[in-house]
């Protein structure tokens, strides 16, 4: 079980509650899909991801944005848990989708950037820490389930 | 994964634009490196202080964005161009190769919030695949 500060535990709240989850899930996904062409893999029936302006206009991209986003947010609910409450979504990633797990990792540091742009200096480098070891625990969760 | 020529035109251009903020973003990279990454802290065991803000971490993060700035200089030929970095970092400062990333993350994330408008995704895949071919080139000598 991944053991929490007080400070971490409200330094996540805070940054989480600067995310709005409708921008920030679109924004993150497209970075993944510019920045990392490789992850496109996984959404062939999404439609055009041919161009950079396709990835930012596909309505899919912006939707999934949305479903990755809210899934990464549901272990701020269980942060003594992060194991087991991933344990089906690990399972469908690994079984059903076929993702590599070092993709979530890809994502996560996309929506890391996508948040510095959005909180600036106010993400002062001890609350990038503790985000950054709120995201690895999910990352980790995530792909526990692979064999 | 070579940068392509608007890609390096597209790495210039934000630099330039960085230029006078460039001291800042390597402090804070530095900074952020040790403080999200604590176990990058072994490699200043050897000063006074290693942590986060503070000046030792502050004057090296400096120091390490003028060697990324000359490499921007260099980015036609990185590997020739930091060789003698790259002796450095192999045979003196033995450096392992995965901590590179971690500073450039780091780096991104001090671009971004800089210049949130600036910093799109296009100019994100250029600086990052720029700071990947300059660790590479960094690990030239290491084996």
């Amino acid at each position: 079980m991944v053991e929490w500060t007080a400070t971490e535990r409200t330094h996540i709240e805070a940054i989480w509650s600067k995310i709005d989850i409708d921008v920030c899930g679109p924004l993150a996904l497209q970075r993944c899909l510019i920045v990392y062409p490789w992850t496109q893999r996984y959404f062939g029936s999404f439609g055009d991801l041919s161009t950079d302006a396709a990835i930012v206009g596909n309505p899919k991209v912006a939707n999934h944005g949305v479903v990755a986003l809210t899934g990464l947010r549901t272990a701020l609910d269980h942060m003594d848990d992060i194991k087991a409450t991933y344990a089906t979504l690990s399972v469908l990633h690994s079984e059903k989708l076929h993702v590599d797990p070092d993709n979530f990792r890809l994502l996560c540091d996309c929506l890391t950037i996508v948040v510095a742009g959005k909180m600036g200096k106010t993400l002062r480098p001890e609350m990038q820490a503790a985000w950054q070891k709120y995201l690895s625990a999910v990352v980790s969760a995530l792909g526990r389930q692979y064999h | 994964m070579s940068l392509s020529a608007k890609q390096k035109a597209t790495v210039k251009d934000f630099f330039g634009k960085m230029a006078t903020r460039s001291d800042d973003i390597g402090a804070e990279a530095l900074s952020r490196l040790v403080a999200v990454y604590p176990q990058t802290k072994s490699y200043f065991a050897h000063w006074k202080s290693a942590s986060p803000g503070s000046a030792p971490v502050r004057k090296h993060g400096i120091t390490i964005m003028g060697g990324v700035y000359d490499a921007v200089g260099k980015i036609d030929d990185l590997k020739a161009g930091l060789l003698s970095l790259s002796e450095l970092h192999a045979f003196m400062l033995r450096v392992d190769p995965v901590n590179f990333k971690l500073l450039a993350h780091c780096m991104l994330v001090c671009m971004s919030m800089v210049f949130p408008e600036e910093f799109t995704p296009q100019v994100h895949v250029a600086v990052d695949k720029f700071l990947a071919q300059l660790a590479l080139a960094l690990c030239e000598k290491y084996r």
